[in-house]
């Protein structure tokens, strides 16, 4: 299904994740670190803007090779799949998409090469889903704007430079009166709150972000006064792919670890993957992740095609991280004492999945998308 | 500066077949890589590519064309050109006849240095360097392990033996083969190795090497196999447990039935 050049990408992806990621996923994980060195590499062999024109310094290829790096990636290490897809698809793509010219040629060329790291801020404490009811305002001054609130859970957090947020600017609109800016690490005002500790991808710098009185030129308004949630949501469509690539990646590395264990262990003078219920349990692993891979490709390649893909990246997330969670849990059954220790790497893949069913839209996000798209 | 990387296509397998009438090895149907030494080779001249951003990195290989996909790869990996010398009258080669239609080929180029692998695995004779060396009457240093130092002048490199180190410094235009141990590869570029497969790779054939066909292939070989087998395994050893005055008469005896059978 895939064609040369993405198996290409395939198996340059493989090799470095064998040679980057694997060997420290382990430790990243226990240690809650940040994995500096790998975005490093990532950097270093043009990987950080994969699905990017070459104008600004993107690596020139499509949506569908940028989505086999964050599965292969996720197979060996959930944490390095969503620090690349952060960048990527949340950092990049709203100033990529909807920023001004001048705001593209400023920002864009170190994001590109991995220079500046790109994140996200549009959750809030009091406001999730229900994006409308943020706290965070931005009120026009003459020639700038002041930005007052914070924002929580948000990746790459205090390792990244440059963040696209979103705020009130007529909080009496609601959801029309959201717009988003670009807000650059190191300005007055701007600081980061509570480090979270969290189940799963551990390595990944999940924090808050304050804003006091943050004064933002007018330049770094991104799109027009209002246009917030519309950028949100559309970033946020792409985003979700990321998301199922990496909710893939996890049960495909899942599946893997548990083939390898099944052939080895023997019970009753045999390997268990003779017995009738170990094949019946890998039979139904199997299938669940080729079928999320079908629609994680599908909607790699509608986002290339089609102008409106939000169904089919709803659908790749939702089925995908759903998968992610089912796999895990079967995996860790397959093992039974060596699946729940960490010794092995099923007991983190297992944390690792479930972050897959809530951020960049929860599993019942993903059902309303589809719902509204398929009752249209 | 400029640098020609000499670098062979491999089968990937321990297992080669030969062909029982001409004694070569038959390549078809076998999965192939980039010859492991040859590969550090590609892996030294970026890394001067890296130091020296000006330096040209040009990979000539001799073979078939299904080594096309293998300088692809190489393209992957952030050399500036490649060619593919391939015409039917070059099969068949010895070292002899490799070396002076590689030879050729280079001598179509400018150079400073050319880096080529200590030996390929599937031959296994450490010539093909040498003798290019010979025939473009240029020093050489052979078994490299590391390069300590590039200027534009010449090149400081370790020379590895079996149980010693020696350093040396060798003026450009040179010639250097270089070993695999040491020298990791890198991975390629995301976004040459997505523009890899789109690379045309340009075919030196004996017309532009203006090669007399009496000189290359099989033709042009001093070497001819005569016969390819595999060897059968020697027997296992014999532990004699007497003291030493009985196992060494033991043993006398056993080298003196076995010459007489």
């Amino acid at each position: 299904m895939l064609s040369e050049k993405h198996i290409k990408i395939q198996t340059l992806m493989r090799e470095f994740t064998q040679k980057y990621v694997a060997p420290i996923a382990a430790e990243i994980d226990e240690n809650h670190r940040f994995p500096e060195e790998t975005v490093r590499a990532l950097v270093q062999h043009g990987m950080m803007s994969i699905p990017y024109p070459k104008t600004f310094g993107g690596a020139g290829a499509d949506t569908l090779a940028y989505i086999i790096a964050v599965e292969e990636l996720s197979k060996a290490c959930a944490t390095t799949g969503v620090i690349l897809s952060a960048h990527t698809s949340l950092g990049i793509s709203p100033i990529y998409t909807y920023g001004s010219d001048a705001l593209k040629a400023k920002y864009l060329p170190d994001m590109m090469s991995g220079k500046k790291l790109g994140a996200f801020g549009l959750t809030e404490p009091n406001a999730g889903t229900d994006a409308a009811g943020q706290k965070t305002v931005a009120i026009l001054k003459d020639d700038h704007y002041e930005l007052t609130g914070s924002k929580i859970f948000i990746t790459n957090a205090i390792y990244a430079d440059i963040y696209v947020v979103f705020a009130m600017t007529q909080p009496e609109l609601g959801m029309k009166g959201i717009t988003a800016f670009v807000i650059e690490k190191g300005w007055e005002g701007f600081t980061f709150g509570k480090k979270e500790k969290k189940l799963g991808i551990c390595g990944s710098s999940t924090c808050e972000l304050v804003f006091d009185h943050v004064k933002v030129p007018l330049e770094n308004r991104l799109g027009k006064e209002g246009e917030g949630f519309k950028i949100a949501m559309g970033t946020l469509d792409g985003g979700r792919i990321g998301i199922a690539a990496q909710a893939v990646g996890i049960a495909k590395g899942a599946l893997k670890e548990t083939l390898e264990y099944a052939k080895k262990r023997k019970q009753f003078k045999q390997p268990i993957s003779n017995f009738q219920n170990t094949q019946f349990v890998i039979a139904d692993m199997a299938l669940q992740i080729e079928a999320a891979e079908l629609l994680l490709y599908r909607a790699a390649v509608a986002k290339d095609t089609q102008k409106n893909f939000s169904k089919e990246a709803a659908m790749a997330k939702l089925f995908g991280s759903e998968t992610a969670m089912k796999v895990t849990t079967q995996a860790i059954q397959v093992l039974g004492g060596y699946g729940y220790i960490k010794d092995y790497p099923l007991e983190r893949m297992f944390r690792d999945a479930k972050i897959t069913e809530i951020y960049e839209g929860t599993s019942e996000v993903q059902r309303m998308v589809i719902a509204s798209s398929v009752l249209r | 500066m400029k640098i020609i990387v000499l670098v062979k296509q491999v089968p990937n397998t321990t297992e080669i077949k030969v062909d029982p009438i001409k004694g070569t090895l038959i390549r078809d149907g076998v999965d192939s890589i980039i010859n492991p030494d040859d590969r550090a080779s590609v892996e030294c001249a970026l890394m001067i590519k890296d130091q020296f951003p000006e330096t040209h990195v040009r990979v000539l290989t001799m073979g078939p064309k299904q080594a096309v996909g293998m300088l692809q790869e190489l393209y992957g990996m952030g050399v500036d050109e490649c060619s593919l010398i391939n015409d039917a009258i070059f099969a068949g080669a010895d070292t002899w006849a490799t070396s002076l239609t590689l030879s050729k080929a280079i001598a179509l180029y400018e150079y400073d240095l050319i880096l080529a692998g200590r030996q390929a695995i599937d031959g296994d004779t450490a010539q093909v360097g040498p003798q290019v060396a010979e025939w473009l009457d240029l020093p050489q240093v052979t078994y490299v392990s590391s390069i300590k130092e590039v200027t534009d002048k010449n090149i400081t490199v370790v020379k590895s033996y079996e149980d010693m180190e020696e350093v040396c410094r060798v003026s450009f235009p040179c010639l250097i083969t270089t070993l695999a141990d040491q020298i990791k590869p890198r991975l390629g570029n995301f976004s040459l190795v997505w523009e890899s497969n789109q690379r045309e790779i340009p075919i030196l054939t004996s017309v532009e090497l203006k090669a007399d066909p009496k000189e290359v292939g099989l033709k042009g070989s001093l070497t001819q196999v005569k016969k390819t087998f595999v060897k059968s395994v020697s027997k296992k050893g014999q532990m004699i447990k007497d003291d030493i005055e009985l196992a060494a008469k033991t043993i006398a005896d056993i080298i003196h039935q076995n010459n007489h059978a």
